[in-house]
């Protein structure tokens, strides 16, 4: 019998059943099922300790589930047969605090996987390598050593990192979170332009502007489990569940702690 | 009798330089100068020494140097890389040849690998390669542990980036980590450097011809010739040329990482 190991028809982007995450005694994930269509905008939401990032970590194999499975369009990755590394690179990570590297040019971080993992010549990797800094809007940074930019700047490049690998779909794990207030926006900037553009994205953060203007489908999570989710003007706006209000008071004004009838914070 | 702290101060410095001028006029007064220079300053002994000293025992050291940093260096590097490996049984073997180099003076490695092994195996090995393979076996021991503390520097997001970019855990390795762990590591495998330098003087135990002395040997056999100290001052100095500007380089090295924090 030949079969392609672990891969039958999926229409989902993301399709992930019955995970658990434990670390040693401690379980973070206690039974998630969630899909992302392809195209769609996810964002996660939750307070911190709720297992959001753990999620996302596992969606790209980060971290081992400990049950459960995960499926990239059909292609199921907890199966021990499955080429790892081949499904990795069809997904773009952006983590929290970065992680470019800094032995080498904002250029060559866009390169270097393109080269040593896709197998791309020089040239057309720089070629991808610069349209994709053009996209974020660092282009005139490409010589820079990621210490020499801002965190904004070191974000962007970090995104565009990603979408030179032509990923199927983003992971965000709080993409803003490590950044100064004022440099928060260029970095969304850019998130809202890719969603526009149509990518698949599934994104941690505690940007509830971003969620409500950009998301498809908000999900918020509490104690490693799926509390609510569907349409951001649902899940923020009008939220079912009391850990979910409780949680969007303190996020959406954390002084006043109390939220106005659509979700805004008072003026 | 009570003393203000000014005058406490004051008393205490009196006493120190006083204890240092009498030391140094004693040392003045005391010395054979006469002795001393012709044993050590001794000009014409030292312009003798030139140019042989510089052309061959100088080069000499240095290439011996050389051949054992890159041998020691490339298998320190396998080293760390089997300390650092999931697979126990390379674990306890690097271990093990760590602890043993470690533990054991150089000049044994020398003698073993000089007669012993010669003797044992009846072979001929190249002298070459055999100061190669003892000054790079013990220093791959050291430098095993620095490359291993630098590789465990490097921050556990730099693998999770390039893994999460579809590199393998070796590409990862070789692309991200090693570069990262080499520039962390840098001022402390100099140090190494200085210190091979140094030991690469014990190549004089496996009889040299004429053209390969080093610096120590070659000051060892002007001492016999001129019965004078000088050739050794001289050839201390020259070691001394070698390692003043590596100590240097290490400094700014280390001033560089610092900033970099």
């Amino acid at each position: 019998m030949t079969k392609v190991a672990g891969t039958k028809a999926d229409e989902a982007a993301i399709r992930v059943e019955g995970l658990h995450k434990s670390f040693g005694d401690l379980e973070v994930l206690k039974g998630i099922d969630f899909t992302v269509s392809p195209g769609e905008v996810v964002c996660v939401i939750g307070p911190s300790g709720s297992g959001k990032s753990t999620l996302l970590r596992c969606v790209n194999l980060l971290e081992e589930p400990t049950a459960g499975t995960v499926a990239l369009s059909g292609t199921e990755l907890t199966d021990p047969d499955v080429d790892i590394d081949r499904v990795r690179r069809r997904i773009g990570m952006v983590f929290q605090s970065f992680n470019l590297f800094p032995h080498l040019s904002a250029l060559d971080n866009l390169t270097i996987a393109q080269r040593r993992v896709l197998g791309r010549t020089k040239d057309e990797a720089k070629r991808i390598g610069r349209a994709n800094l053009l996209r974020v809007g660092v282009s005139e940074k490409e010589s820079a050593y990621p210490a020499q930019l801002s965190g904004g700047q070191q974000q962007r490049v970090a995104i565009a990192r990603a979408l030179s690998m032509d990923p199927e779909l983003m992971l965000f794990d709080e993409p803003t979170s490590a950044l100064d207030p004022e440099l928060v926006g260029d970095v969304l900037a850019v998130m809202r332009r890719l969603a526009d553009e149509g990518m698949t994205m599934m994104v941690v953060t505690h940007e509830m502007s971003f969620a409500r203007e950009v998301a498809d489908r908000v999900v918020f999570m509490d104690g490693g489990v799926i509390v609510e989710e569907g349409s951001p003007s649902r899940v923020i706006g009008d939220p079912q569940h009391q850990r979910t209000r409780t949680f969007l008071s303190r996020v959406l004004d954390p002084a006043a702690a109390e939220v106005t009838e659509d979700g805004e914070p008072p003026a | 009798m009570s003393m203000s702290r000014r005058q406490r101060t004051r008393t205490v410095r009196g006493v120190q330089y006083g204890v240092l001028a009498l030391v140094v006029a004693a040392v003045a007064f005391g010395a054979n100068w006469g002795e001393i220079r012709r044993a050590f300053f001794d000009l014409d002994v030292a312009q003798a020494q030139f140019p042989d000293i510089i052309t061959t025992a100088l080069v000499n050291t240095v290439v011996y140097t050389l051949l054992g940093f890159g041998f020691g260096l490339a298998l320190g590097l396998i080293l760390a890389l089997m300390r650092l490996s999931s697979v126990p049984p390379y674990r306890w073997l690097a271990i093990g040849y760590i602890e043993f180099f470690r533990g054991v003076p150089a000049l044994l490695v020398f003698i073993a690998l000089g007669f012993g092994v010669p003797i044992a195996f009846q072979v001929v090995i190249n002298q070459y390669v055999t100061v190669m393979l003892a000054l790079g076996l013990v220093g791959a021991a050291y430098m095993a542990e620095t490359i291993r503390a630098g590789i465990q520097a490097v921050p556990k997001g730099q693998v999770e980036a390039a893994r999460s970019l579809g590199m393998s855990q070796g590409r990862a390795m070789r692309s991200i980590v090693i570069p990262q762990a080499f520039r962390i590591v840098l001022p402390p495998l100099t140090n190494e450097l200085i210190l091979l330098t140094k030991d690469s003087s014990l190549v004089y135990l496996l009889g040299l011809s004429l053209g390969q002395y080093e610096l120590a040997k070659f000051g060892r056999d002007a001492l016999n010739e001129n019965r004078s100290l000088t050739p050794i001052l001289v050839a201390g100095l020259c070691y001394l040329i070698i390692t003043l500007p590596l100590g240097h380089l290490v400094r700014r090295l280390e001033a560089r990482t610092a900033k970099a924090r």
